[in-house]
């Protein structure tokens, strides 16, 4: 009794192990070492910055296409880029560092409620009940749907709006993805300047509810000498790459211009040049 | 038995999550999200028909025959386990984009007692290979529908002010009673 029901489980156990290593033979499927490899090398976060579905589709990806550059993850930076770089022989270049930052200041600018708002806690369920509740249509609505995304601690809700901690940030921007109201953005870290307001509307539409908001005055498009400033889908957008090309001889003149205090001086700015600097630089 | 009354028995009298308390880890596990749940309850259905043809073929030429039916529990856990590693091997080979859906919940079928209560119960109710293989799908039906029923639930969930001290798992194990109990109501039917 004992030896039989022994023999029988032996046997169907080495039957089954027989079958699987053949098996694993028969169906064995080439894969680069190399996938695995770069995605040892890229952060594991998973968080879609680069594009692609997850870190190892950016691996698989970037072994098998070689006109996918090795610097799209965002996470990981230069360090990463020239790992991977090396990793799949393609020449790296540098990526420029991103952080999130916030167009809209409606604390500042004093938006009034429309109505008083006591619904799901979500930026997406209060941005779809008639527009939200600020007077502002293009707003900050402050639930945190952003923060929720975040992989690292960069983002937080204060005062009913969000705050970004830019040492935290990694860039990758899920928060922007996430924002019903388009609110946040991707710039440069080391970006000059930056807008602080997304509204669509025009004139006394935005003079009514908000003091800081953009009123498309135009001023800042004609007042920038690397035409790196435009308006663009009915918002005023900066060419951030043209901006940095152009450096800081300009002064920040567009920051000067604006009557509305939305073109912000980032921590990045250079200081105004003075005249002996202009005359030296011709 | 005819195939209809097969078909109610094992999706809604005798539901293997809601009505016989078996599968329950991957019931809570993969229930947060409608696609997950979809993703899981297929990959059931699939290895519980092979296994349940496989598992029932080895009963009828190998157990009775040398009357070792007491190692039934023993082989069948054996067997779905090298099966289950099979398919993945031949998944990945012959159907990348199937393997590439369903891939990870594999794994996570190998132990799933829903599998192995399915080829034993086929067992104590004595079925022929046809309807052995009909309650097999079934019964993975039925799995799939109380994943994607308590999925539907916990992604309302989400939006709602659950109590801090309950949030998680603590009220999906509650709403996984209550609808245990409401499919009870079924009971007597077949």
């Amino acid at each position: 009794m004992v030896v039989s029901s022994i023999l029988t489980l032996t046997g169907l156990g080495f039957a089954a192990a027989a079958m699987l290593s053949v098996a694993s033979r028969v169906f064995a499927v080439y894969e680069d070492p190399r996938v695995e490899k770069v995605t040892g090398t890229l952060p594991g976060a998973n968080c879609g910055g680069c594009g692609y579905a997850g870190c190892e589709g950016y691996a698989n990806a970037v072994v098998n296409d070689p006109s996918i550059p090795p610097n799209l993850c965002v996470v990981g930076g230069a360090k990463t880029a020239s790992a991977i770089g090396t990793l799949t022989g393609k020449l790296t270049t540098e990526m420029e560092p991103l952080c999130a930052y916030r167009r809209c200041d409606k604390n500042a600018g004093q938006v009034a409620q429309r109505f008083d708002y006591k619904g799901i806690p979500s930026c997406a369920a209060a941005a779809a009940l008639h527009h939200g509740s600020d007077q502002c249509g293009f707003s900050c609505l402050g639930f945190g749907d952003c923060v929720k995304e975040c992989l690292t601690e960069g983002l937080r809700i204060e005062n009913y709006i969000v705050v970004v901690n830019e040492q935290m940030c990694v860039g990758c921007g899920k928060c922007v993805k996430v924002c019903p109201r388009d609110v946040l953005q991707l710039i440069p870290k080391r970006a000059r300047v930056a807008i602080t307001c997304s509204t669509k509307d025009k004139l006394k539409a935005v003079m009514d509810v908000c003091k800081v908001g953009c009123i498309h005055c135009g001023k800042c498009v004609k007042t920038c000498p690397a035409k790196a400033i435009t308006m663009d889908n009915d918002r005023i957008q900066i060419d951030q790459k043209a901006c940095l090309e152009y450096g800081g001889a300009c002064g920040q003149a567009c920051a000067a211009a604006c009557p509305r205090d939305i073109l912000r001086l980032r921590p990045g700015a250079l200081p105004c040049p003075t005249e002996e600097e202009q005359k030296k630089a011709g | 038995m005819s195939v209809f009354e097969v078909f109610i028995s094992a999706i809604f009298v005798n539901n293997i999550v809601l009505a016989q308390n078996l599968g329950n880890c991957p019931y809570l596990g993969c229930s947060k999200e409608k696609g997950v749940a979809l993703g899981m309850g297929t990959s059931v259905i699939f290895v519980t028909v092979m296994a349940t043809l496989c598992t029932w073929l080895v009963q009828k030429y190998i157990l009775v025959p040398t009357q070792l039916e007491y190692l039934q529990t023993l082989v069948f856990i054996l067997i779905i386990a090298s099966l289950v590693q099979f398919v993945e091997m031949f998944l990945k080979k012959a159907i990348p984009p199937l393997y590439a859906s369903l891939g990870i919940f594999l794994p996570l079928i190998t132990t799933n007692c829903c599998v192995l209560g399915v080829t034993l119960l086929v067992q104590r109710e004595q079925y022929d290979l046809f309807s052995a293989l009909l309650y097999a799908f079934a019964t993975g039906a039925g799995f799939l529908l109380a994943l994607l029923l308590m999925a539907g639930v916990r992604e309302r969930l989400e939006t709602c002010r659950v109590p801090k001290a309950m949030a998680g798992t603590p009220i999906a194990l509650i709403m996984a009673g209550i609808m245990s109990l409401s499919f009870m109501a079924f009971k007597g039917m077949v």
